[in-house]
């Protein structure tokens, strides 16, 4: 195949594939036809477009291609009527109407793949059923990728997906953008979905690589989308912005051995600056409005780390101040965790092991390793080695990766006056 | 589209309620079937008597076995239902989220089969 007309049909799948997909669910209702059409029209653009070269809008020919599968799927079962009716009602649409709406712009609500996105997101469905719907129906993934992505078999798989289906189909979801009066509570489903698929990437990029898809890029593709269908969210912006702040750090996070650099140590010249300043864009844009959300304060906390040329010119006390605002609309205890760090390298590991000090004695976190890591590394600015090397075995206890391990095993062996455990060694 | 909308309560724990808002329940249930009807999607509905008064049939081997009590031993029990007429889930979510149930029991919205 010609590498223009492969490169071709990569983009429009990326561009094209929710657009399509999303379409035909609203003029069919069906769900597995609607994806068995789009991937039969990319199935016959990978075997015309290198002979007969790249159409001239490839997205119209796609989706045109799509509706006459669907069209031909639907006039095969015409024995049943329900189905005739909306194969005529498909038919007196008329083709070229279609096309234009097809091209018409992004701009307002009412795009299907933002139906699409509320539909996948809809609370009524499991978490993991809309993770998996979202990365299936709106990014094109197979379903063989995205179990390979959340390391399950693909029965698994293929059966989550079907019942997420099912549910929409029999519980009757709707297909469309939720009104005014809903919207901010779905909004928040919706980020919370992208929010997550991305954090199942992040945390997973030291796992094997060749067969996993990239969930944090396609997480950013959608969180992309997103934003441009809805430009007056600024929580939409929010996200975006903090996921790409988090994402231009990936290639500085682990070393070549697959050990976890802390921010602090991290090579900024490694960092992605063309996607930083993207960030910085969107976020600016995004925090124009008078209500700042969650995601918003986030991706302000990530820009601070962003923006500063070197670890200690990170403006603690402003990330301090941010992590209290977090605070006052969330009581979860990772951000009271992050609160502690940033207080303490703002006036002081005193004050920082006062709060986690605070949580610890809440009960809160108390398996989470990075709680007593965190507090391990408090003590030893204080020189308190021994309280320290205490808290990092409390840590390597509850660590739950090799490389986890290995990074407190080197902190604790810098407090430790007595031998490393042999076990901590292996670890 | 119909939906059973199924009252679940723990009784135990409805018995523990602040008198107040024991006393409460009555009178908002009363105003959401009233709302519901005028608005047209409570089809049908009713209170059901306490599990201790239930019997539990099950024909086995030819055999009618009959048991005292609910068919299933969980902590919420089926208090009463609500046949709902709505346009979509959505629609049912919202109706169900304004019965005073809800604040203390669970509703569980399931559609009708088709067909």
């Amino acid at each position: 195949m010609s590498s223009e007309a492969t490169r071709a049909i990569e983009d429009a799948f990326a561009e094209e594939w929710g657009r399509i997909v999303a379409g035909l669910i609203r003029r069919i209702g069906d769900w597995d036809l609607a994806e068995d059409s789009a991937q039969q029209a990319f199935t016959e653009a990978a075997r015309r477009w290198p002979g007969e070269g790249v159409p001239r809008q490839p997205g119209a020919w796609l989706m045109t291609v799509a509706r006459n599968r669907a069209i031909d799927r639907l006039r095969h079962e015409r024995m049943r009527d329900a189905r005739l009716r909306e194969a005529a009602a498909l038919i007196d649409d008329g083709p070229e109407d279609e096309d234009e709406e097809e091209l018409g712009d992004d701009s307002g609500i009412e795009d299907d793949r933002l139906r699409l996105i509320f539909t996948c997101c809809h609370p009524a469905i499991p978490l993991e059923g809309r993770v998996a719907l979202t990365l299936r129906a709106l990014a094109g993934l197979t379903t063989t990728e995205i179990a390979n992505a959340f390391l399950v078999p693909e029965p698994t798989m293929a059966k989550r997906l079907v019942r997420a289906k099912h549910k929409i189909e029999h519980a009757g979801i709707p297909y469309r953008v939720p009104p005014a009066h809903l919207l901010p509570e779905r909004m928040s489903g919706v980020l919370a979905v992208l929010y997550l698929m991305f954090n199942e990437g992040y945390a997973a990029s030291t796992g094997n690589e060749l067969i996993r898809v990239d969930l944090c890029a396609e997480a950013i593709r959608v969180a992309r989308l997103l934003n441009r269908l809805m430009p007056d969210e600024p929580e939409s912006g929010g996200l975006l912005a903090l996921l790409l702040f988090q994402h231009s750090r990936r290639e500085a996070r682990t070393d070549p051995s697959g050990d976890v650099i802390t921010l602090e140590e991290q090579d900024r010249s490694s960092w992605i600056q063309a996607e930083i300043d993207q960030a910085n864009a969107i976020l600016d844009a995004a925090v124009r409005g008078d209500a700042i959300g969650p995601y918003q304060v986030q991706a302000l906390i990530a820009a601070c780390h962003a923006n500063a040329p070197h670890a200690d010119a990170t403006d603690w006390a402003r990330i301090a101040a941010l992590y209290k605002r977090l605070l006052e609309v969330t009581t979860n205890p990772f951000v009271k965790l992050n609160h502690a760090v940033a207080v303490g390298m703002a006036t002081g590991p005193e004050d920082g092991l006062a709060l986690v000090d605070q949580l610890r004695a809440s009960g809160e976190l108390r398996d989470y390793h990075l709680l007593h890591a965190t507090r391990a590394d408090f003590l030893r600015r204080l020189g308190r080695n021994s309280d320290a090397a205490d808290a990092y075995r409390e840590a390597l206890n509850l660590a739950r990766t090799d490389a986890e391990r290995r990074y407190l095993t080197k902190r604790l062996r810098e407090v430790s006056t007595g031998p490393v455990p042999a076990e901590a060694e292996d670890a | 589209m119909r939906y059973m909308m199924l009252v679940c309560v723990d009784e135990a724990m409805e018995l523990e309620l602040p008198a107040e808002e024991a006393a409460r329940i009555g009178p908002e249930a009363q105003a959401w079937v009233s709302e519901m009807e005028e608005r047209g999607v409570r089809v049908q509905g009713q209170e059901l008597a306490r599990v201790q008064d239930a019997t539990t049939l099950r024909v086995r081997r030819g055999d009618v076995v009959v048991a005292d009590g609910p068919f299933a031993e969980t902590k919420e029990q089926i208090a009463g239902f609500d046949i709902l007429e709505c346009t979509d889930l959505d629609e049912a979510m919202e109706v169900a989220a304004k019965h005073p149930v809800a604040r203390f029991g669970a509703l569980e919205l399931r559609p009708f089969a088709e067909g």
